[in-house]
């Protein structure tokens, strides 16, 4: 499904490459978890696959599709949650879904159903008309997750998209985003909360100083490293604990 | 076409939930024409209602001071204050009590009427129609001096136009005497007229006319087009920083990932933004037409331009437009694009001649005035409103403007393509 082959990034003033020669097959319908510390180059390789930013070098094709050749066909395929709240602030719930699913050239009542169902799934369908900036983080986030759903993509990326929410609101957007996976969405994300990872994911990619260190199922993952009783011990002892601080 | 109306209608809702943004859009410009109308009406006034006071030191008390005085009465422009001492009058024009004191100097009238007769006798005497005499061994004459005072933050244009009706108004005290004397020396006949004092050479200014009735402008038909223009033109502001704030709010990374040209995303703010500028021209219309008359100004005369005066509105919008789309897409914060804004448009509003005309200008800057959209427009304006031009009059300028937007927009979608092309 995704084919990421030798990618490498390197920022016009970095010394580093954010990534370097990484190489990733992600299957259909699976839930892949990247993981790795501040400043791996997780973010960097989701933008690099939603045609954000450019490769410095090596290719990729989602579906057989590049962004070369078949631009608008993969816009239409994929959806980004992005790290920020991307959502006007001063419009409400509805008007901000109602926007971004018109950009997917959806229109008129399936589209107000689509979104008025989508906000009741997740617990916002008496907040559709309030503004966006009354609502809280969790619901912010919720809202930033309807947007990149509306259009039914074959392809989701997701960069943290439980960051700095409540636990009710994490475990409502988990198993919103297994539901769509139930219904063949092939899930990518982004995430530092281990745990949930390892619960979430299908399979998972440890990648850090932009290169890709390990991957596999969570459980897999634990079983191959000693000493290991969770995803997060074996990312300690591949990462190390050293902070990683970086400006 | 939905998409453009989806974005359009976006831009819509963002604009009316920023009701202190939509107030200073519609308002401030309003508040600009008004109160420079107001300060330029004056000048444009036939009849002045407003006269600047000036001190006079007469020194002279003559005839020649009198004619002075009274030339500066008659001409309705100034109140005149006497002042006993060049020295009271100094101080009070340097501290800027006031703008101007004029200092006659003493025996002005009598150093006049000597000089003057001693040329004429001169004259006569080598027509051989007096004898010769002692008076043609000359006592020389001092000539004199009128001082003029001017307060140091007096505007250079305030001191020409003053020296001006001075020296004018001295020329022809002096030709009178000559003519007086030329009277005394060839009869004895006081009542006889030998000389017509009246000039000969006169001006008369032809004006235009609509329905055989002279087209007057004033300073309602020159100043709103002007800072119309100006404020249509100030749109450039708001509208870089809404795009300057997509950027940091995020929405442009989602808009980048939808399946949506850069293209569609401007057009829907192009769309809104030029109702707003089309909705400020006939606010600013209203203003001419109801709110001047009420406050003692000119109405505006638009009878039979509408449409042309819509016309170029559009395409001034257009133009202004572009720039903002151009400044906002280049721009990666608001603390880059509002000063910019601001700050460019007050330039190419003082290249487009709203401020000083643009003949007038040092040749250099004339150059640099054709390449400014607020000229094109400016010109256009003043072909419908004042030279009641037709369409194809404005033309090349309504052209101008359209190739401008349509370039700054090209220019913002290619920027655009190559930074974020992948």
């Amino acid at each position: 499904m995704i084919h990421i082959e030798h990618v490498s990034k390197k920022y016009k003033k970095a010394d580093n490459y954010s990534l370097s020669d990484l190489s990733l097959f992600i299957d259909e319908k699976e839930i892949f978890g990247l993981l790795g510390p501040n400043g791996a180059g997780k973010t960097t390789l989701i933008s690099i696959l939603c045609s954000l930013i450019k490769p410095t070098s090596g290719s990729f094709s989602i579906k057989g599709l590049t962004y070369k050749e078949h631009k608008n066909q993969l816009k239409q395929l994929i959806g980004i949650v992005p790290q920020e709240y991307a959502l006007y602030p001063s419009l409400t719930a509805f008007e901000n879904l109602k926007y971004f699913g018109s950009m997917y050239g959806l229109k008129g009542k399936s589209l107000d159903e689509k979104i008025h169902n989508s906000l009741d799934h997740l617990g916002l369908a008496k907040f559709a008309h309030k503004k966006i900036d009354t609502f809280s983080g969790g619901m912010k986030r919720r809202v930033n997750l309807i947007a990149s759903i509306l259009h039914n993509p074959k392809v989701l990326f997701l960069d943290e998209p439980t960051v700095g929410v409540d636990v009710q609101s994490k475990n409502v957007i988990i198993e919103f985003l297994q539901e769509l996976n139930k219904n063949g969405t092939t899930i990518i994300y982004t995430s530092h909360h281990l745990n949930e990872a390892e619960t979430f994911c299908t399979r998972v990619a440890i990648i850090d100083h932009g290169k890709l260190i390990v991957k596999g199922k969570p459980k897999e993952l634990i079983n191959n490293n000693p000493g290991a009783h969770n995803l997060e011990d074996v990312f300690i002892s591949l990462t190390g604990k050293a902070l990683r601080d970086h400006a | 076409m939905h998409k453009l109306m989806a974005s359009a209608h976006k831009e819509f809702l963002l604009l009316i939930r920023d009701i202190g943004g939509i107030a200073i859009l519609f308002i401030m410009p309003l508040v600009l024409i008004v109160t420079i109308t107001l300060i330029q009406d004056s000048t444009f006034k036939t009849v002045a209602d407003t006269k600047i006071p000036i001190l006079v030191v007469n020194n002279d008390q003559g005839t020649v001071s009198e004619t002075i005085l009274e030339g500066l009465k008659d001409s309705n422009a100034f109140e005149v204050i006497l002042e006993n001492t060049e020295e009271a009058a100094k101080n009070l024009v340097f501290k800027g009590a006031y703008q101007l004191a004029i200092v006659i100097p003493e025996n002005l009238s009598s150093g006049l009427e000597q000089k003057v007769a001693q040329n004429v006798d001169g004259i006569i005497s080598k027509f051989g129609l007096e004898e010769e005499t002692d008076s043609l061994t000359k006592i020389p004459v001092e000539s004199k001096e009128v001082k003029l005072y001017f307060d140091p933050a007096t505007q250079v244009s305030f001191k020409s136009s003053v020296k001006n009706g001075i020296d004018k108004m001295v020329s022809k005290i002096e030709t009178q005497s000559i003519y007086k004397a030329f009277q005394e020396q060839i009869t004895d006949d006081p009542t006889e007229v030998i000389f017509e004092t009246e000039n000969f050479i006169t001006f008369k200014e032809i004006l235009p006319k609509t329905d055989n009735k002279d087209i007057i402008p004033n300073s309602v038909q020159h100043n709103v087009p002007a800072w119309t223009l100006f404020a249509i033109f100030f749109i450039i502001v708001p509208l870089s920083i809404n795009i300057v704030k997509e950027k940091s709010q995020g929405t442009f990374v989602r808009l980048r990932t939808n399946p949506v040209s850069y293209a569609t995303v401007l057009g829907g703010k192009t769309l809104i933004y030029l109702t707003v500028c089309l909705i400020q021209f006939v606010l600013m219309l209203l203003v001419g037409l109801y709110v001047f008359p009420a406050i003692g100004l000119p109405t505006l005369d638009i009878s039979g331009r509408l449409p042309l005066l819509f016309v170029v509105a559009i395409f001034a919008g257009l133009a202004a437009i572009g720039l903002g789309l151009l400044l906002g897409t280049i721009a990666k914060t608001q603390e880059q694009s509002a000063p910019f804004g601001a700050t460019f448009v007050v330039i190419l509003a003082a290249l487009g001649g709203v401020w000083v005309p643009v003949f007038i200008m040092p040749k250099f800057m004339q150059t640099l005035s054709n390449i400014s959209p607020m000229n094109w427009g400016l010109n256009a304006f003043y072909d419908v409103f004042l030279r009641h031009g037709s369409l194809l009059d404005i033309l090349p300028e309504i052209s101008l403007l359209f190739l401008f937007f349509i370039a700054t927009t090209i220019i913002a979608i290619v920027y655009n393509e190559k930074k974020n092309t992948v």
